[in-house]
């Protein structure tokens, strides 16, 4: 293992750059912006889960006073295309229309109108006649798979659906070795099959866009977005228009979690100023956010695990059915994913089959969602080792030593398995997931309370653990570009198309350029997220931002870094292979000095002048997993069912954290998530399709009551290929508690959960059925 | 109808229709640190302290603030220097993307002001009505104790 190099900036939990205006109120979100004569944007959606609309007037909504236009399928593109934002060419189907004459889940878009206000807009919708013809709902996966199922994409012009008329999006099988030799050939073979359900991001923000037109008469998009550059490319393809007729401007956002991965209002609000030529908001309610945003992606998974009685994993076979809902937006790739984001760890298993299918309802629209589809697959693979575990009469933490994948090895799942296509080979450099499992250990204090059932009253206490990996960006698909130019003071503009979503990006690849550059923070001034002014980048998903944004930077930095040392060698009459960067200096060999700015100057205005400026890529060739060990202590109530999370550590090795307390934040963050969707959080849905707890009384998301005691612990590697040894965070933590959560409520009262949430209904009801 | 409030130090009159929330007003007056999330009091992310108690102001009715006086997230800052609040959850790493970031101040000025040695269950109390789905809350409590110190004096600014 490579070692870890001194640092001077990386490494220190420094403020966020854009810390100070966010904590002093300033207008940096999108709704802030105030032009005058800015519309206001309202959409009708769909009452039923499945119809075709079989006349649409709007005549009477356009002629009522403060309207300025109407939308509907028969005046609007009907370019076919994806709204998930991916890259080119995105591995999800083109079946979304900006509208359309059919619908296909309570919520879908119908019409939008544009008003002098809310209140107009909200008025003329019901002016809008709409005659339905309804169709048979599709409400659940075994639903979507009858042979006579309703085709829920009958349209001829979809492309790149897997198996439209059986209502199939996607479809996944790879094979290592034998599976069934493997079973066979296993002293232990435990099956499990576990049910997630529909839960949502709820960003505190929820989706918005302001467009209006420059000076130009360009269009300017200014979105709450993870992917301002996919968004640029989506809209231009949906409303036919050159890409470079757009600018897209991403401010500061009120958090994504992968929700706002989705091109879901920008079409409609840059129409609308298209025709209107005059500025226009579109916010959802968080009723509309609950409703019509995106989820996650429900899913039907079955583990098969098979070991001998040395505890050696011979085989593990995996089969999950993804509702995707109403369309395809990130089907296929958050299907492969909970494969290839699981398997891999216990590559000790020489057999291997992961079979996938993603599947159309009625329903609402799956989509990105922080940890993405590994979150799902965790549930039954982890819970099945405890259960292996216990049948094999091996201690759970020692079952997955003898499985975990270390550094040097491999796994072929990774090469078979791909983000919807091939993947990509690679060996693991780094990974400290053995210390992890310690540390994680000592803290909850395994050894003094598993299996020990404390009393306390009718509660009764167990702990659970499991671990995970998950991946640093997308490999030979994702990529990132950074350009850094100098300024004559010394200090430098980072221009990135990174997407800070609030988890203060901005802030480490300004450390890691300051890192590089040799100068404090504050002489690094951040760009970032504007289509104009900053290179491409694919933006902020699938753990991608600190590895590749975070190489991107450390590249355009040391390119950066020699123009300096060419500039000031014959000063400092030395070689420019001699010179160093420090303190906001360049230092000779014989320790003679010039400051930044002096090498500025010239470079500016004495000698041989240009500008000291560089832009660099990053096409990651791998994508090195972090890795995590949870534990949790659980008390669970057996009058009542409900379950309590006292303590819960969390390991993760994340490579070198470029800054603990930001890395902490996300791993604190993700869990908290994960926690909610392990125990509270459900989108219902009624036998009509509608979302029956579309708000945040009814849908209930963690407050600060209901966190346990949390310890996150960093178990820094050193990641030979990541920018100053870094690994990227964002996702991994949400995989985490439900099956930890699952782990610790079998020690404690003897049951398996195999469905989520745990609420007090399904725990009691388990326990009832075990008596 | 025609009300008289004061915010964040200034005395305003303005035309509010008998229907509009608070929330609506300040937004409308420019006052933007004051967040939408949902409209219904369930989030907290437009908390703003009226009378010096924190209310979610897409709650209360504009008219009802006839006379009040209102201080939002931008009322916090005293002449460029940062409330001690606002200097903790920055040190703390309390801020990811800031959105619930003034409503959740608010609620801890508010707890403050009645409480300056608030237990770890007195903060999570004090603060359970707003609602941040970036950091998991640990880093919050933690710049809240911290802030309590500072404000009492007892803690170093280091």
């Amino acid at each position: 293992m490579t070692s870890r190099p001194e640092f001077a900036i990386v490494g220190k939990s420094e403020r966020k750059v854009d810390g100070r205006v966010l904590a002093t109120g300033k207008p940096v979100f999108v709704a802030d912006l105030q032009l005058p004569e800015t519309l206001h944007i309202a959409i009708l959606g769909s009452p039923h889960a499945h119809a075709r609309i079989v006349r649409i007037d709007a005549s009477v909504a356009e002629a009522m006073p403060g309207v300025a236009c109407v939308l509907t399928h028969r005046n609007t593109p009907a370019t076919r295309h994806t709204t998930a934002g991916q890259g080119f060419p995105e591995p999800s189907p083109y079946d979304t229309r900006m509208f359309e004459d059919k619908v296909r889940f309570v919520g879908d878009r119908v019409a939008a109108v544009a008003a002098e206000s809310e209140e107009v807009a909200l008025e003329a919708l019901k002016a809008i006649e709409v005659e339905y013809e309804e169709l048979t709902p599709v409400l659940s996966i075994d639903d979507a798979l009858r042979d006579d199922a309703p085709v829920i994409h009958d349209e001829v012009d979809s492309t790149g659906i897997y198996d439209a008329s059986h209502n199939v999006v996607a479809d996944v099988d790879i094979d290592v070795g034998d599976v069934e030799a493997g079973f066979e050939g296993s002293d232990v073979v435990v099956e499990s099959i576990c049910e997630t359900q529909y839960a949502q991001h709820t960003p505190i923000e929820t989706h918005v866009v302001l467009s209006y037109l420059d000076d130009a008469g360009r269009l300017v998009l200014r979105t709450s977005t993870q992917v301002p550059f996919h968004v640029r490319r989506i809209v231009a393809q949906t409303l036919g228009i050159p890409i470079r007729d757009i600018r897209v401007i991403k401010p500061r956002i009120g958090g994504g979690f992968g929700t706002k991965q989705e091109v879901l209002l920008e079409d409609i609000a840059g129409l609308v100023t298209l025709r209107t030529h005059r500025p226009a908001l579109i916010r959802l309610t968080r009723k509309e956010e609950f409703v019509a945003a995106r989820t996650r992606h429900p899913m039907r998974i079955r583990v098969v695990l098979g070991a001998g009685n040395d505890g050696v994993l011979r085989a593990i076979e995996m089969e999950a059915i993804s509702n995707t809902g109403a369309y395809g937006a990130h089907g296929l790739t958050v299907l492969a994913n909970t494969g290839s984001k699981t398997l891999p760890l216990y590559n000790k298993a020489p057999n291997a089959h992961f079979f996938g299918q993603a599947v159309y309802t009625t329903l609402p629209v799956p989509g990105a969602y922080r940890g993405y589809g590994a979150t799902q697959g965790y549930f039954p693979l982890e819970t099945a080792m405890d259960e292996l575990a216990e049948r094999l009469g091996i201690d759970p933490i020692e079952l997955r030593r003898l499985n975990h994948i270390r550094v040097g090895e491999t796994s072929p799942i990774f090469e078979k398995l791909g983000e919807g296509r091939e993947g990509v080979e690679q060996t693991v450099k780094s990974c400290e997931l053995e210390r992890c499992l310690e540390v994680g250990a000592e803290r909850i204090g395994w050894s003094k309370k598993r299996g020990k059932h404390l009393r306390d009253g009718s509660w009764v206490h167990g702990v659970g653990m499991s671990i995970m990996m998950q991946g640093s960006g997308i490999p030979l698909i994702d990529m990132a570009a950074a350009t850094i130019k100098m300024n004559e003071d010394g200090s430098f503009n980072l221009l990135i198309g990174a997407t800070d979503l609030g988890t203060g990006s901005d802030t480490i690849l300004a450390q890691i350029a300051a890192e590089v550059l040799g100068v404090p923070l504050e002489r690094i001034l951040v760009t970032s997220s504007d289509t104009d002014f900053t290179p491409f980048d694919v933006g902020a998903y699938a753990s991608s931002t600190t590895y590749v944004s975070g190489t991107a930077v450390q590249r355009a930095a040391e390119k950066v870094r020699d123009q300096i040392l060419t500039v000031a060698a014959p000063v400092l009459g030395a070689e420019a292979g001699t010179l160093r960067l420090g303190d906001g200096m360049v230092v000779g060999p014989d320790g003679k000095t010039m400051t930044l700015a002096d090498a500025c100057v010239r470079a500016m205005y004495e000698s041989d002048q240009f500008q000291i400026a560089a832009t660099a890529s990053c096409v990651p060739v791998e994508s090195p997993p972090p890795f995590l060990a949870n534990f949790a202590e659980v008390a669970v109530d057996t009058e009542t069912g409900a379950v309590r999370v006292l303590h819960y550590v969390a390991a993760v090795d994340c490579g070198v954290a470029i800054n603990p307390a930001m890395a902490e934040g996300q791993m604190e963050g993700a869990l908290v998530n994960g926690i909610g969707y392990a125990l509270t959080e459900e989108m219902q849905i009624s036998s009509r399709g509608r979302v029956r707890n579309p708000s945040l009384f009814e849908y209930k998301i963690p407050g600060m009551l209901d966190i346990p005691r949390l310890e996150v612990v960093l178990v820094e590697s050193y990641e030979p290929t990541g920018p100053m040894g870094a690994k990227s965070v964002g996702e991994i933590g949400i995989n985490g508690p439900i099956p930890t959560i699952a782990n610790a409520i079998y020690d404690a009262v003897g049951v398996r959960l195999k469905e989520t949430p745990f609420t007090p209904e399904r725990v009691l009801d388990a326990m009832r059925a075990a008596e | 109808m025609t009300i008289t409030l004061t915010i964040n130090g200034v005395r305003r009159t303005v035309e509010i229709d008998p229907g509009e929330k608070l929330l609506d007003l300040l937004r409308r007056e420019g006052v933007m640190g004051v967040k939408v999330g949902c409209g219904t009091g369930d989030c907290g992310a437009c908390a703003v302290l009226v009378n010096g108690r924190a209310v979610n102001s897409c709650l209360l009715y504009a008219a009802k603030a006839d006379g009040a006086e209102v201080i939002t997230v931008e009322g916090l800052e005293k002449d460029g220097t940062l409330h001690p609040v606002q200097e903790a959850f920055l040190d703390e790493g309390g801020v990811q993307c800031g959105y619930c970031t003034p409503g959740m101040m608010i609620s801890a000025v508010d707890l403050l002001s009645r409480n300056a040695d608030p237990t770890e269950e007195e903060i999570r109390q004090g603060l359970s009505g707003n609602l941040c789905r970036c950091t998991g809350y640990t880093k919050q409590i933690r710049a809240v104790k911290r802030a309590a110190e500072r404000m009492r004096g007892g803690g170093r600014d280091d």
